[in-house]
């Protein structure tokens, strides 16, 4: 039921991812930043970015997923959030 | 010998990181350590390592990943293409395990010591054919990281230099070899670095991310000397700074006072989530 997704939940998870890569790193980005290409964030930092999303939203980054070009920027990991919670959703209860 | 089973000895950090990279690399692994728990931690880790190498593009496409068995069982080791010993950084230990490991594998076998400082030819003595011994110095994490420090002791054949760096060109990684001696090149260098870098600290001059900061942006050190240090491991490099220290007289080389309350504290780093910065994502 909760995993029905609202499109105005994208700038929520932006925020949240944002805040966390603030507290992390001590930059604040934005939301089309590369993070890698701008020094942000390195080859170490990228799996904590994973493991933050698939906590914070419950969901599982596998396969031809689990690329870096996925987490690039917020708002590609926030894409790729809500595209996982998408699917989640619809293959459980919905 | 298509694909020769690696026996790995030793399931800390590195033993698990050189585990992930070979089985990354399609081939069969067999890990032991003394603690069934360590092992439990150390399948976890190898997983959680398999998708950290395949997220940042670090595994070579299409390979099917290799089998990792564990084992508390020395004896498992009997059939093994080529051995590495990464155990605590201890002299006295990795002697008396690879004098034991040589009696159990073919001869012909390598025997590599994965060591951040310990020079190999003070191991050599005790292994029945010194000339299969020769040394590594990985860096953390070893499947993300493509740089290799061999050394070649003085009694290393070079048929055991060739056969270790035809391995480590199939495990995808590019190798320096250099001579025997404390440190090497890398740690003599890098150590009493990071030393300093904790010197520096507890004198007030900086803080740690003022340090970190100065050496990136200034001097193009990648992450700074003190996250480095998280990422090695406080008590890894306080453990290498003693050898070298004992070895080469080097006071910039005696553990500072910082590093060596930080191991008391239990605060070792990414390992235990907390070191000079704290990692709670990362942990557990």
């Amino acid at each position: 039921m909760s995993a029905e997704v609202h499109p105005e939940l994208a700038s929520v998870v932006e925020e949240k991812i944002a805040a966390f890569v603030a507290e992390k790193t001590g930059t604040r980005p934005e939301v089309g930043q590369d993070l890698f290409a701008t020094g942000v964030a390195n080859s170490m930092f990228a799996l904590e970015l994973v493991v933050f999303l698939e906590r914070t939203y419950a969901v599982t980054v596998a396969g031809a997923d689990l690329q870096l070009p996925n987490f690039r920027t917020i708002g590609s990991m926030a894409a790729l959030v809500g595209r996982l919670r998408a699917e989640a959703a619809a293959d459980g209860d919905g | 010998m298509d694909d020769p089973l690696i026996a790995v000895l030793g399931a800390g950090v590195m033993g698990t990181g050189i585990s992930t990279l070979a089985v990354g690399h399609g081939l069969p692994v067999v890990l032991v350590d003394v603690d069934e728990a360590v092992l439990e931690r150390a399948r976890a880790a190898t997983a959680t390592g398999l998708r950290h190498a395949q997220l940042v593009g670090a595994l070579p496409p299409g390979r099917a990943p290799g089998e990792l068995r564990t084992t508390v069982s020395l004896d498992d080791i009997a059939a093994a293409g080529a051995v590495v010993e990464a155990v605590t950084e201890r002299a006295d230990l990795k002697t008396e395990l690879l004098a034991k490991v040589s009696t159990l594998v073919r001869p012909g076998t390598p025997l590599i010591s994965n060591t951040s400082g310990i020079p190999i030819d003070e191991i050599a003595e005790c292994v029945q054919r010194p000339g299969e011994l020769i040394g590594t110095h990985f860096m953390n994490p070893a499947y993300l990281i493509s740089m290799v420090e061999v050394i070649r002791g003085r009694r290393t054949a070079e048929a055991t230099v060739k056969s270790v760096l035809a391995l480590l060109g199939r495990l995808g990684r590019r190798a320096v070899v250099v001579r025997d001696a404390p440190g090497f090149v890398t740690s003599r260098l890098l150590h009493p670095m990071i030393n300093d870098a904790a010197r520096v600290v507890s004198e007030g001059t900086a803080t740690v991310e003022e340090v970190d900061t100065l050496m990136q942006g200034c001097l193009g050190h990648p992450t700074g000397p003190l996250r480095t240090a998280d990422l090695i491991g406080i008590d890894n490099l306080v453990d290498s700074l003693t050898v070298l220290h004992a070895r080469t007289g080097d006071e910039r080389c005696r553990p500072s006072e910082l590093l060596l309350e930080k191991v008391r504290r239990g605060e070792l780093g990414r390992k235990s989530g907390l070191g000079f910065y704290v990692y709670r994502e990362a942990a557990s």
